[in-house]
């Protein structure tokens, strides 16, 4: 079936390099000695321990669960020990640390008890999305939203169109694509799950052109269903959500709004499969395809890799060459960011390690001043005005960036790649974005200390009222009442002197 | 002319009992532009700029008493929003109220506390927990680093630390600070 196609605001096109990797099939990755596991690896609140270290742990156990509604479980990739519960590095564009749990494998490779569930069709939608969010299963295309929560249309909502999103648009990176080739039956039955979950009246299969082994693979797993599988065109960034919702249906998800405020739900191949998985074997999601790729890796390829291998095992297995590294990434070249070092963890999110020697990468250029070319607003897929948002960014006008809708940039990298002076555009835009948060943040906590502050204020006015009622109160019941009411003290001591008096007497006529 | 005079006059009172009613039903409690120097203020309770507390330092700007560059937690950007609000023009913060500092919070050695509660009595926004003879302790959730704890401590056992960064608070440093090039050849061809 030819099915009619939009296109979204500019793109780019950039050199694929996904030849390089996905010539090999997928293989698993050796067990690494050591496993990290970052408690935080998805949006939302961080996952809370619930093992401490000397523990020993079996494969697919829940080794922290899910606080808070937007949250996921981690699970134990492989059996062993807890050794060290603490902050180490994680893969974050700051090279900070944060809380962790590290496990030494023990070779075993040992499941815990999975519990199966039987034919889905007969289960509940809430009952589904439970199993989901037990399995830990957050977006595997880059975001990480849990997606138990993206399987929930909400009251009054109604899902027309479910999409799933196997375009996998950025270079280099080629794990979906792998998937999509090896596992299409599995991404077709987890796909028939999450319909199940949201009785979605149409189901796309979007893969972007340049991937005709993906697209024959999965049009074979979805023959003889109502499932579309689409071939969409090679651009960047078509596998943006909300760019290929406006390719698919033609229809554009609100500035503020999400994609279900339209009828729309996209989800991720991989989470597709893993939810096959988790629904089918009760397995939580312990591990993932992952492209290790760039001039610097000897032998490109995909492995399927546990959740928590140290990058440095990976790049070891690959063949890397430590002295011409230049730079070390984690996603791709486009919305990457480099890593502090070769000890992080992959996580439930990282699609590729990217190692790059200096020929791989742009020379450093010179930054220019903006020529008002506009180039960069021609490739905006957001429709976006980017020259604007960087000159109020660049004079740190934090109002006018948002009137300027900064928190619609998907931080593409379109408007920096397309640059001749070269600036930095979506550094400008993350700065912006993350300075506007601490504000808010600040903001919340001068709040909280301005209540606590007037409520100490009142407290201790109280106090003292009441203190001073207290006071008149006790002097009021002194003056009232007599002191001796019935006389018996005055009595007793007019005794008491009598008694001296007496004995005086005696003592006297005694001498 | 006699018309004239009883229809202006009855006019004239007309609107004078509306206003006279407008006056009470629509009055305005407390003074609104203090209110609004409130909000831009810091909260930090601090008392560095001579006030016993951020809302009495912005009643004391309203009353044109305090100049707008006391506040050093506010920093520049507290006395720029000041100058925008009130029309007037910024000026840098005066070197007497004191420094801008990193945000601190404060923080009690359980070991050497003596459970005096002289520190409870000082903060400003009761983040401190403790009783008389028990150990004091800091919620440092709630702590704004107005350092008022730290004099009135007999026994010096409480210190003001720098906050640590943590990947919730942490943010982009501003580009120029730290030039990166795209990571893909072949851009601008």
């Amino acid at each position: 079936m030819i099915r009619r196609l939009w296109k979204f605001n500019g793109g780019v096109h950039l050199p694929a390099h996904k030849e390089e990797s996905a010539s090999h099939p997928v293989r698993r990755a050796p067990l690494p000695k050591r496993l990290i596991l970052p408690l935080h690896q998805h949006i939302g609140e961080s996952a809370e321990a619930v093992v401490k270290a000397g523990d020993r742990v079996l494969k697919g156990q829940m080794i922290a669960h899910a606080k808070g509604f937007v949250s996921a479980p981690v699970h134990a990739p492989s059996s062993g020990v807890v050794v060290e519960t603490g902050d180490l590095p994680v893969p974050h564009p700051s090279g900070l640390s944060a809380p962790c749990i590290v496990i030494e494998t023990d070779g075993a490779d040992q499941w815990t008890q999975l519990q199966t569930h039987g034919d889905y069709t007969r289960l509940d939608p809430s009952a589904l999305r439970n199993i989901i969010r037990e399995a830990g299963i957050v977006g595997l295309g880059g975001a990480g939203f849990p997606s138990f929560i993206k399987l929930n249309p909400g009251p009054g909502k109604a899902v027309n169109t479910l999409i799933l999103n196997g375009v996998e648009c950025e270079p280099y990176i080629t794990c979906d694509d792998m998937l999509m080739r090896e596992r299409a039956p599995d991404i077709i039955a987890g796909l028939r799950i999450i319909r199940h979950a949201l009785r979605a009246r149409e189901c796309i299969v979007a893969i972007e052109d340049n991937k005709p082994g993906a697209y024959a693979a999965m049009c074979a797993a979805a023959a003889g269903t109502d499932i579309h599988v689409v071939q969409v065109p090679t651009i960047y960034p078509a596998g943006g959500e909300k760019q290929l919702i406006k390719v698919l249906t033609g229809m554009e998800v609100p500035g503020n709004g999400l994609p279900i405020h339209i009828g729309v739900v996209c989800h991720n191949v991989g989470t597709a499969a893993a939810v096959y998985r988790a629904v089918e074997y009760g397995e939580p999601l312990i591990s993932r395809y992952m492209t290790i790729t760039g001039g610097n890796i000897a032998q490109p390829r995909n492995l399927e890799v546990l959740i928590g291998t140290p990058v440095k095992d990976l790049l070891d297995e690959c063949g890397w060459n430590p002295a011409t590294l230049d730079r070390l990434l984690m996603g791709g070249p486009m919305m990457g960011f480099a890593l502090p070092g070769d000890d992080v963890p992959v996580i439930k999110t990282t699609n590729c390690i990217l190692a790059m020697t200096a020929a791989d990468s742009q020379p450093q250029r010179p930054v220019m001043p903006c020529i008002r070319c506009g180039a960069c607003a021609d490739a905006c897929p957001v429709n976006l005005l980017p020259q604007q948002l960087y000159w109020h960014a660049h004079a740190k006008d934090l109002d006018k960036v948002q009137e300027y809708n900064l928190f619609d940039c998907i931080e593409c990298g379109c408007c920096s790649y397309v640059c001749p002076s070269n600036i930095p555009l979506v550094h400008y835009y993350r700065y912006a974005k993350t300075e506007i948060w601490a504000k808010e943040r600040e903001k919340q906590k001068a709040e909280a200390a301005r209540l606590r502050y007037e409520f100490r204020l009142q407290r201790i006015e109280r106090e003292k009222t009441e203190r001073a009622a207290k006071h008149t109160q006790k002097k009021e019941e002194l003056t009232a009442a007599p002191v001796d009411p019935s006389g018996t003290k005055k009595a007793a001591i007019v005794a008491a002197m009598e008694r001296a008096q007496a004995k005086r007497e005696e003592v006297k006529s005694e001498e | 002319m006699f018309v004239a005079i009883i229809a202006l006059g009855a006019l004239a009172a007309a609107f004078g009992l509306i206003l006279g009613y407008a006056a009470i039903r629509f009055k305005v409690e407390g003074d609104p532009l203090a209110e609004k120097i409130n909000a831009i203020l810091p909260q930090t309770q601090c008392g560095q700029c001579g006030y016993p507390g951020c809302r009495p330092y912005a009643e004391a700007i309203a009353r044109g008493e305090a100049d707008i560059n006391q506040c050093p937690p506010g920093g520049e950007a507290g006395v720029v929003k000041l100058a925008d609000l009130l029309g007037r023009d910024p000026k840098p913060l005066s070197a007497e109220h004191g420094q801008v500092k990193p945000k601190m919070v404060a923080v009690i050695d359980e070991s050497i506390c003596i459970g005096c509660t002289l520190c409870i009595q000082a903060c400003p926004v009761d983040a401190i927990l403790g009783a008389a003879k028990q150990m004091h302790t800091i919620i440092a959730k709630e702590c704004t680093g107005c350092e008022l704890c730290v004099a009135p401590c007999p026994v010096n056992c409480i210190e003001m630390v720098p906050l640590k960064p943590d990947i919730a608070h942490w943010t982009w440093t501003f580009p120029d600070e730290q030039p990166q090039p795209p990571a893909l050849k072949g851009a601008q061809g």
